[in-house]
């Protein structure tokens, strides 16, 4: 079960596990923030993890939150490991490292929602299996939301309602994700009677 | 090579408009022909589902495609949505067998059901197709999609009323892989495309528990080629609007903070999906028909049946229901409208209009 305590929710939401280690040809471990927790507890776990370590390659990013674990991963002393810049940064990364990326690896994400959702969208595009994919929360519950009328996406929203960074609609986000999109649904919140925008609540920290 | 239409208006094929001044209205005829959704005084959520067979004539189950007086102008409707968002209608790669596949069904199924209107003809994989309403005569070949203006699902879709998405069946459930949808009550192609069956429909309320997602898929997934099924749902629409898409919803949301008990009759109008489901043949996918009829609320209550019975279904809704249909603010209006057609008597028990 995951450990992050999310409120009840609806059946689009992704449901998360906790890593555990698997045999595989090779072990691509992507992670941001407080998942470096996550994955030093994976390889604690493993039954020899020199030999896994020996096939691991990390893609590493902060937080949406500013947590920044790169020492505790660059310590694990994994055969590959880069320390990205940035969401985007990472994704570039990850691009170039699928193409060498077998069939039979196991693939690991953890940390925020927004960057396990990207990952898993373009791997999940080049045919991985999903059973070859695992995911575990860690760390900051923001939400990657997409506006519904401009299709613009904002990154790390916070507060429900929120205003969308690109068309400046006041939007609530729909408890509705998409996996293609890696993406909450955001929905105009004034749309029946203008401008009556309830307060903004911290719903995502 | 395109799709242009030379509409066929005429004394059955009504010119109306589902935007702006909304000209939209049933003819006395097409309102005794209705397919009004309640079978009796009360609606709860259920796995309503039935074979998709002929049913009484004049009525919309009488074809398996109904063809009805607001044809033309609903194809009029679709193209000026597309013309504006091009993304109400998608496929995924892996969906265009399923989509040659529903062109055929549609295409065989008018042309036998409507020779006056439509005919196909075949020589081998050439095929030519004639569509008098809305005066197309195309030759192409059937399953190279060089010789169509559109992909084929796109291309049957935009001649044929009703929205459709098409499923593939894979590791035990449904994904909604490709669809044409513009005349949705509030949900988003765009958004939903890609999901399973209980991933897209996880915002609806009270279902789930039921079990009603797990009981709808067990059934669906055994569904055989050959046997449609139907079931009927249903929401509240203010004005006739076709496309109440969530992407358009500011530019419709407000309309329903303008009613009044003056303009209750005109403005409100109840909105039946008739939702078939067909396998289809090739691909194994499953089609998914979803064809809207808009009622104004002076129409419906023309049948003193259906009037009083209306009213008690408004009434006495669950809030949470009347909430995800979107009429909850509206809900005590139109029950204190429908009441005055509503004097006690009993109904009958199921739809028909008399019976």
């Amino acid at each position: 079960m995951t450990k992050t305590d999310f409120p009840p929710s609806i059946k689009s939401r992704p449901v998360y596990g906790v890593l555990e280690p698997r045999p595989g040809a090779m072990h691509l471990i992507i992670a941001d923030g407080e998942g470096a927790e996550a994955v030093a507890e994976m390889f604690a776990k493993a039954a020899d993890a020199p030999a896994m370590l020996a096939k691991s390659h990390i893609l590493y990013t902060a937080g949406p939150n500013g947590t920044d674990a790169w020492d505790r991963v660059a310590a694990l002393g994994a055969a590959q490991a880069q320390h990205a810049a940035s969401v985007p940064t990472l994704l570039f990364r990850l691009a170039r490292v699928l193409q060498n990326t077998p069939m039979g690896a196991q693939i690991y994400l953890t940390g925020s929602e927004g960057l396990m959702g990207q990952a898993e969208r373009d791997i999940m595009v080049l045919g991985f299996p999903h059973v070859d994919i695992q995911k575990e929360h860690r760390g900051s519950t923001v939400r990657r939301v997409q506006c519904v009328h401009c299709k613009g996406i904002t990154e790390n929203v916070k507060t429900d309602p929120f205003q969308c960074s690109h068309c400046g609609l006041h939007l609530y986000v729909r408890d509705h994700y998409s996996r293609r999109i890696a993406a909450f649904q955001g929905v105009n919140i004034d749309a029946e009677d203008k401008g009556l925008i309830p307060a903004a609540v911290e719903r995502f920290k | 090579m395109s799709l242009d239409f030379k509409y066929g208006f005429d004394d059955f094929f009504r010119d109306e408009t589902f935007v702006d001044d909304f000209t939209y209205r049933n003819s006395p005829q097409n309102i005794r022909r209705f397919p009004f959704p309640f079978d009796r005084d009360d609606y709860m959520y259920s796995v309503n589902m039935e074979p998709h067979v002929p049913g009484r004539k004049g009525s919309v189950f009488e074809k398996t495609f109904d063809v009805d007086e607001h044809y033309l102008s609903e194809m009029r409707d679709r193209a000026r949505i597309l013309a504006h968002d091009p993304l109400r209608c998608q496929s995924l790669p892996h969906m265009t067998l399923a989509g040659w596949d529903l062109l055929e069904l549609i295409m065989e199924t008018k042309a036998r059901e409507y020779p006056q209107w439509f005919s196909l003809t075949k020589d081998g994989n050439r095929w030519h197709w004639i569509n008098r309403p809305l005066g197309i005569d195309h030759k192409f070949t059937f399953l190279d999609e060089s010789t169509l203006p559109y992909g084929p699902m796109e291309y049957i879709t935009r001649q044929t009323q009703g929205d459709f998405t098409l499923q593939d069946e894979r590791e035990g459930t449904l994904w909604v892989d490709a669809g044409m949808v513009t005349t949705q009550a509030d949900w988003s192609l765009d958004f939903d495309i890609g999901m399973s069956f209980h991933e897209w429909h996880a915002p609806v309320p009270l279902a789930h528990e039921k079990g009603i997602f797990d009981r709808a898929l067990k059934f669906l997934l055994k569904l055989q080629h050959g046997a449609p099924v139907r079931r009927f749902n249903w929401t509240m629409t203010v004005n006739p609007l076709l496309d109440t898409a969530p992407e358009t919803y500011p530019e419709w949301g407000h309309m329903r903070t303008r009613l009044t008990q003056e303009n209750m009759g005109s403005m409100m109008h109840l909105r039946v999906e008739l939702q078939t489901l067909y396998r289809l043949p090739r691909s194994n996918a499953i089609a998914f028909d979803i064809r809207a009829y808009l009622g104004k609320f002076e129409e419906l209550v023309q049948v003193p049946k259906w009037g009083r019975r209306l009213h008690r279904v408004v009434r006495d809704l669950h809030p949470d229901l009347a909430t995800y249909k979107g009429f909850i603010r509206n809900r005590d209006a139109m029950a204190e409208w429908l009441s005055k057609y509503d004097d006690g008597a009993p109904t009958s028990p199921g739809w028909w209009p008399e019976d």
